[in-house]
């Protein structure tokens, strides 16, 4: 008796290849542990047994024709962020309750293709608004893991919270993410899984619902980097309807993994080097640098001087983004509406009621920023932030292949945690990742080993624009030294 | 563009008030629909009068996740116009979202370009109605989406929202403040339409929406103006109001004449002109409040994420500009010049697009100048009394030109192709045809006119004598002679033959 979810994704299309086990077989033992666990993780947003299974059931008929894809059969979870058609799709927000989109986002059409099979949408951060999925309107994403010792529930982190809680929970053999600041590679360190946020261009954002379209980065979540190179070919490619994407043909992902890093300049950017980072994070970084020391790799120090500004510059672009991106939701042509005395009355009820309080925050910012007056001030200079920020990478790829840090400055905190703190404190999550969004340059985050209370730690591998290759390369040597083999223990179902 | 002009005395327009003369100054943006298939950033059709909601993509909807892809057509649109307008062609230029919350704005957002249109300053060179020209300075041309419509009176306690026009590219075309009086503006805007139509980059229809004008109105005393040309210097001129949304050249007269009136009116009780945004009341003719300067919108620009910056290939404005056509001013100049029209006949065939391809068919291998006079005149004064457009004309080019072509010979006189022309226009047929089947042929036999002469003068001896002292009374005898001979005797045999007889 297969135990799927134990399996890897590789391993499970070699079963499926092999005829082990059917599309639809693997797919009842995914929706049964998705029912069973949804009243502990409260990882997904929709769980549709006869869609789920209608999917797996095509899957099969395609292979009793012959015509397996790259990934047929295998049971995926889709963000909420991603338009599926006919599922009920509402960025965790009750602004688009009830909204069934009549088209499917590019990036789950790709996968579609391939053969891959969806059994269930996961929940996440209100339009992807949060570093710890507690910003859903569904309430909490519970991690799977938990302190050795400890019973207090762990965020997954965000905002692809629910998909990396129902991955490492074993429900699924990869989930879509998207990454505008961290979302992707934060909650898959999070939860000891591998987290790829390509080069921006690379996945389309046609049918993904849009927090801040400069930063917002489609990519997969998966067990080991083998399968994150593979569900990152097949969601990547051009996508005509979207201007920002990038026309260039996709390489061979997979092909990189488990190529020498021999050679390979693996560049400390000692900016990353933060005042009272845990030490459990210090070692596992110096850690990470001699195991590719070992593979044959060279290491070299590099500076990204403007490292600290990023997460300021990131905090006025993306809200002013997001304040005109949300703008749509007006109650009048979809989602929820509540009826006000006029139309101003009848916009203010419904966004009042629609938008939870991280997301009004975030518009409230970029409205601000965006204001006359503030402009320049707030707005412009975030841009010249920017370029600043793409020029440190682009001075620091002249000396090596990749960067190696940190992937998050801590473990899992409590659900709750930080409720009281200043949402500053929320935000200083994403201080290591939100500069490969800014400069739109493919990163990734590969589980590395576990801090001092047995949670899972990552390191982040990133690499110049359209080299995600390298960066496979050296997320597989990382993962090859580290052999990380933990798994949450199972309480929840 | 801001070289310094001296007061045209001749066609200063000047409001008189309590303490004196007043000047206007006026600006227009003119909103242009483009001439395109699918709008600016979805496949949705843009054709007119579809049912509503039909022409709706998942872009024009502003439904999650969608993306908006620039159409290149309304970019080649927007490229030729500003060829045509003499203006500067930007390489590189970028569209921002204008922010505001309104029903028939799906996106909450308007696409347009702010801080770098795609096209730069020019001019155009415009005409008064007695004939005498002005020239205009463009500030920018920009791109930009049209919005869906509202419809208020359908229901008391509803309004519906149609979004066919939403994301139609329009072309916002923004004037200097050239513009001098009410029926410059209009003179301006119908120079401006006809300029499109020639290009074929907007229909210019104004009752169907595809034109639209904001009209910036101020009054200055005289003097003021040529001071700002000068220097430039807005403080020069009086504080403007914006006219919203003007759609006819009828209203836009108007409002500028109310407008001024009425801002005259407040100074010269020592008043002061809030800058403001009013709507014209076509009803009333009074243009009110619709918001103050306090209350203008913060439309809060910044680039659109979801667009690259729109960069143009020097070698692709080439190749527009290559295949330009002709413009109304080159062709007025071309028929002056090289067909010998009169300014007057060369104006107005050329001010107008489809007269002006009429013209062009009658006189294929034609005398123009004979053409012109039949065009202008009969045609156009026909057409004018039935209220028909040139393209309505029964009368078709080709069988103009048959009649052009039987005066020209000598088959007919004037007088007859005036009655033939009439025939074609309620029956029809082929001139050389009508005149041999109805027998209208010119008699240019003298033999049979001298005869029909010689009987005259044997009856009116007496006449025949006055005629020596008085040369004028001859006319009587050609009118005699014509009316003896049907009015198909060719006049000049006609006079030459009576002069002979009746002087020498």
């Amino acid at each position: 008796m297969t135990d799927f979810t134990t399996l890897t994704l590789h391993e499970a299309l070699d079963g499926l290849a092999k005829k082990d086990f059917s599309a639809r077989e693997a797919m009842e033992a995914h929706l049964d542990a998705a029912e069973a666990a949804q009243g502990a993780l409260n990882c997904f947003s929709v769980i549709d047994r006869e869609h789920a299974l209608a999917t797996a059931d095509a899957s099969d008929a395609r292979r009793a024709k012959g015509e397996a894809g790259l990934l047929e059969g295998a049971p995926l979870a889709i963000k909420d962020l991603f338009a599926v058609k006919g599922v009920e799709t509402t960025a965790s927000s009750n602004i688009l309750k009830g909204f069934r989109p009549p088209y499917e986002s590019t990036v789950t059409q790709n996968l579609w293709n391939a053969g891959a099979t969806m059994v269930a949408k996961t929940s996440m951060d209100e339009f992807a608004m949060g570093s710890s999925n507690e910003t859903a309107a569904s309430g909490p994403v519970i991690n799977p893991w938990k302190a050795t010792g400890s019973d207090e529930a762990l965020v997954p982190g965000g905002s692809s919270g629910g998909s990396v809680s129902a991955l490492a929970a074993g429900i699924s053999y990869g989930a879509t993410g998207t990454d505008t600041g961290g979302s992707i590679r934060q909650p898959a360190a999070f939860t000891g899984l591998v987290g790829v946020k390509p080069t921006y261009g690379r996945c389309s954002r046609w049918g993904v619902v849009a927090f801040a379209s400069s930063l917002d980065h489609p990519g997969p979540i998966a067990k080991t980097v083998k399968d994150a190179a593979l569900l990152t070919q097949v969601m990547s490619g051009h996508d005509p309807k979207d201007s920002t994407s990038y026309p260039g043909a996709v390489p061979d992902f997979a092909a990189a993994v488990g190529r020498s890093v021999k050679g390979l300049r693996i560049g400390i950017p000692k900016e990353y080097r933060l005042e009272g980072m845990p030490a459990d994070i210090e070692r596992l970084w110096g850690e990470g640098a001699e195991w590719l020391k070992a593979a044959g790799a060279e290491i070299v120090e590099v500076s990204l001087p403007m490292t600290k500004y990023a997460l300021p510059a990131y905090y006025i672009i993306a809200p002013a983004e997001a304040s005109s991106n949300l703008a749509r939701y007006d109650g009048m042509r979809y989602g929820q509406r509540i009826e006000g005395d006029d139309l101003i009355d009848t916009y203010e009820k419904t966004r009042a009621a629609g938008f939870g309080k991280e997301v009004q925050r975030r518009i409230m910012i970029g409205t601000y920023v965006l204001s006359a007056g503030y402009y320049d001030a707030y707005y412009v200079k975030a841009l010249k932030v920017r370029r600043k920020i793409l020029e440190d990478f682009n001075a620091a790829f002249e000396k090596c292949d990749a960067l190696l840090t940190p992937a998050t400055p801590s473990a899992a905190f409590g659900i709750g945690s930080k409720a009281k703190a200043s949402p500053i404190e929320m935000y200083l999550n994403d201080v290591f990742t939100v500069t490969a969004n800014i400069a739109g340059v493919p990163a990734m985050s590969v589980p590395a080993g576990l801090d001092a209370n047995g949670l899972p730690l990552g390191l982040q591998i990133i690499t110049k624009a359209l080299d995600e290759e390298t960066m496979f390369t050296v997320g597989a040597a990382i993962e090859d030294a580290a052999g990380f083999t933990a798994k949450p223990e199972r309480w929840w179902a | 563009m801001n070289a310094p002009v001296s007061a045209d005395t001749e066609h200063r327009y000047t409001l008189p008030g309590v303490t004196g003369e007043w000047e206007i100054v006026v600006g227009l943006e003119v909103h242009a629909q483009v001439l395109s298939e699918s709008k600016l950033f979805s496949g949705a059709s843009t054709a007119f009068g579809a049912a509503p909601n039909t022409h709706v993509s998942l872009v024009d909807a502003a439904m999650p996740g969608m993306l908006p892809v620039i159409n290149r057509r309304c970019v080649e649109q927007a490229v030729k116009t500003g060829l045509g307008l003499n203006a500067k062609i930007n390489l590189h230029s970028r569209f921002d979202r204008k922010n505001y919350f309104y029903p028939d704005l799906p996106q909450g957002y308007q696409i347009s370009q702010f801080e770098f249109p795609i096209v730069g300053e020019g001019e155009i060179e415009c005409e008064r109605d007695d004939g005498s020209r002005f020239t205009v300075g463009v500030e920018r041309l920009h791109l930009e989406q049209d919005a869906g419509k509202s419809i208020h009176d359908l229901d008391p306690n509803a309004t519906y929202v149609d979004l066919n026009r939403s994301g139609v590219a329009l072309m916002e075309i923004v004037s200097r403040p050239h513009v001098r009086s009410p029926q410059e503006a209009a003179a301006y805007v119908r120079t401006l339409r006809t300029i499109l139509r020639y290009l074929d980059t907007c229909g210019g229809d104004m009752e169907k929406g595809q034109m639209r004008a904001d009209v910036n109105v101020s009054v200055c005393r005289p003097g003021d103006y040529e001071a700002f040309r000068a220097t430039n210097d807005f403080k020069h001129l009086g504080t403007r109001c914006e006219i919203k949304n003007v759609n006819s050249l009828r209203f836009i007269m108007q409002a500028i004449e109310y407008e001024a009136r009425r801002q005259i009116e407040i100074i010269e009780d020592d008043g002061k002109i809030d800058q403001e945004t009013r709507l014209f009341d076509a009803n009333s003719g009074v243009t009110r409040s619709m918001r103050s300067k306090e209350e203008a919108h913060d439309y809060r620009y910044f680039p659109d994420p979801d667009l690259l910056p729109l960069v143009l290939e020097q070698s692709f404005v080439d190749g527009i500009k290559a295949g330009l056509p002709e413009l109304p001013a080159d062709k007025r100049r071309r028929f002056v010049d090289a067909l010998g029209l009169s300014e007057y006949d060369a104006s107005v065939l050329a001010s107008d697009k489809d007269r002006a391809d009429y013209f062009e068919a009658v006189i294929e291998g034609r005398d123009a100048k004979l053409a012109a006079n039949w065009v202008n005149n009969e045609l156009f004064g026909r057409l004018n009394k039935e209220g028909l457009s040139i393209t309505e004309s029964p009368v078709s080019p080709a069988q103009l030109g048959g009649l052009v072509d039987l005066i020209k010979d000598g088959t007919i006189s004037g007088k007859i192709a005036k009655d033939v022309f009439e025939i074609l226009w309620t029956e029809g047929g082929e001139p050389a045809a009508i005149v041999e089947s109805r027998g209208l042929k010119q008699v240019t036999d003298t033999g049979e006119i001298e005869r029909v002469i010689d009987e005259l003068i044997a009856a009116n001896p007496e006449q025949a004598a006055q005629v020596k002292d008085k040369p004028k009374t001859m006319g009587w005898f050609v009118g005699q002679v014509m009316k003896a001979m049907a009015g198909k005797a060719n006049p000049q045999a006609v006079n030459e033959i009576l002069a002979k007889k009746l002087l020498d």
